[in-house]
């Protein structure tokens, strides 16, 4: 099989100006954040994020990398309101589209089974579709002739998750207590990376947890990463919580410019093994 | 028993509870302090067959304290992300949510203050409220009862309301019920011809020209005016026992 071990810098390696990123995880749960570093460090600008919203959302718009977002919330769970986030919106510098969370799970789905579409009648009556003209509704074609929302296909063109172990030819597993939608993203995706707490034998992999939590299978993946921390600041249980100090130190960095400034030189201008010894310290 | 006099708070909390009253063996969301407060009380009492999670993943047997961590013994089930979406879509659930903005007719916004295209606050977005309001029962909950929460009209409507379900027509909102809003000041239905909102009752000491002064738009008042129940000496007792710390105390202005 495939080996499919890789850096980080190599997974962002094709990443290009201008592309559709869909990023695992939920609001600051999993993201796999040592890839959003990498995204940061690469320089890459006017992209466009798919997500179930948290500092993934917020530290690209912070670094002015970000040009639109697709979400349904944008937040940090203990933190509710996502500072840099709320900043870019209120600045206006930076493209929206606001989605029902159910809405955003078809539009995943849709990708992933290569539809145009799937109806709902999430977002039926509400603003969603005032803000979002693209949106259009179907009519059943059945007797019922009921009106549904279309919800588009979320296609990307790179997907990031981050996983608590995988093996090296890409199957990962979710340890945690919620796989959330990972394997959506991924197969939403032309090309996907992940990376894990661990990379482990496929032996070891599959008695490390119930047959349930190997959530992706090596087909979904093109590039493996072992990234120990790599979802940091963000929670990755049973491996570790959320650092919910670091959380504050980040929301606090929203501040001013100046703050921003000395987050960044502090945590973002680094290589992923010294921001791992600057968070420990 | 309990000798301590019932707080606004517990009367707010009883009324939430009230909230969930027939609901039988549906799945309860309640997103905040007192909606998880009065949703447990509701189950310790008088449903107990309804289901809730521990606000993640796990559909726990008991209602246990707020604040206490459940252990292997309490769950009874697994309700991730995906599991909740289908519930919701099902439509066995009833959601108690929280309005940033909320109007006559219950259309509420959790989205955004000001123009959507360029907010004074970003909010959270719209979240689940859209699939939720059209899927099946909603209720609110408003600690702070005033003109910039309940407002003639929401700047972005997240949840929907009554006027926009009827726009529908019969299939689009027929599974659209928001069956209740409990404030820091007073029970509110929509148990009106036209669905507008209308005072249920006032929670004991509240006089109704503060609630008509605390409203951004003219509220539906019945003839007789009611008052909330007070929670009786054997209710607080529960609800001391639900929440040992008080948090529910702390989050309701009077």
């Amino acid at each position: 099989m495939t080996d499919k071990r890789m850096t980080l810098d190599e997974a962002v390696a094709d990443v290009e100006d201008g592309m559709t990123i869909g990023i695992g995880g939920w609001g600051s749960r999993r993201k796999p954040m040592s890839l959003v570093r990498a995204l940061v460090r690469k320089g890459v600008k006017d992209l466009t994020v798919v997500s179930y919203g948290g500092p993934d959302i917020g530290i690209l718009c912070a670094t002015g990398q970000l040009k639109k977002a697709v979400y349904g919330f944008v937040s940090l769970d203990s933190i509710p309101l996502e500072p840099h986030f709320r900043k870019a919106r209120q600045n206006r510098a930076l493209e929206a589209v606001e989605l029902d969370e159910g809405m955003f799970l078809l539009g995943l789905r849709a990708a992933a089974q290569r539809l145009p579409f799937l109806p709902t009648r999430a977002g039926l009556g509400s603003d969603v579709l005032k803000i979002n003209p693209h949106l259009k509704t179907v009519k059943s074609p059945y007797e019922d002739g009921e009106q549904l929302v279309a919800v588009p296909a979320l296609n990307v063109d790179v997907a990031f998750i981050h996983m608590n172990r995988a093996d090296a030819s890409g199957n990962g597993q979710a340890l945690g207590r919620d796989p959330y939608f990972d394997h959506l993203f991924c197969m939403a995706a032309k090309k996907a990376y992940m990376s894990c707490e661990k990379i482990v034998s496929t032996d070891e992999l599959v008695s490390g947890g119930p047959l349930q939590s190997l959530v992706v299978n090596r087909m979904m993946v093109c590039g493996v990463i072992e990234a120990p921390g790599g979802a940091h600041f963000t929670e990755c249980l049973p491996d570790y919580g959320r650092d919910e100090r670091f959380q504050r130190e980040y929301a606090a960095s929203a501040k001013d410019d100046e703050a921003w400034d000395a987050f960044r030189a502090k945590y973002l201008e680094l290589s992923e093994d010294e921001y791992q010894k600057a968070v420990a310290s | 028993m309990s000798n301590e006099e019932a707080t606004r708070a517990d009367v707010c909390t009883l009324a939430v509870a009230d909230c969930f009253r027939g609901d039988g063996e549906i799945m309860v969301s309640a997103m905040g302090t007192t909606p998880s407060l009065g949703a447990r009380l509701a189950k310790l009492t008088f449903e107990p067959d309804l289901l809730m999670t521990d606000g993640f993943n796990l559909l726990l047997r008991r209602a246990l304290p707020l604040g206490v961590e459940p252990s292997e013994g309490d769950v009874e089930g697994w309700m991730p992300f995906g599991a909740v979406f289908d519930t919701l879509w099902w439509g066995r659930r009833h959601v108690m949510m929280g309005a940033s903005q909320i109007d006559q007719f219950g259309n509420q916004n959790i989205a955004c203050i000001g123009p959507w295209e360029a907010p004074r606050a970003q909010l959270l977005g719209v979240r689940g409220a859209p699939g939720n309001t059209i899927n099946h029962v909603t209720s609110y909950w408003v600690p702070n009862h005033n003109a910039r929460a309940l407002v003639a009209k929401v700047d972005m409507v997240s949840g929907v309301g009554y006027d926009r379900a009827a726009a529908l027509g019969p299939a689009g909102a027929r599974f659209h019920e928001i069956r209740r809003v409990v404030t820091n000041l007073g029970v509110f239905d929509f148990d009106t011809p036209d669905h507008r909102m209308r005072l249920r009752s006032l929670h004991p000491g509240v006089e109704l020209q503060q609630v008509i002064d605390n409203t951004g738009f003219e509220l539906v008042i019945p003839k007789t005016l009611d008052t909330s129940p007070t929670p009786t000496p054997d209710l607080i007792a529960v609800l001391r026992q639900l929440d040992p710390q008080g948090y529910a105390q702390k989050e309701v202005a009077v």
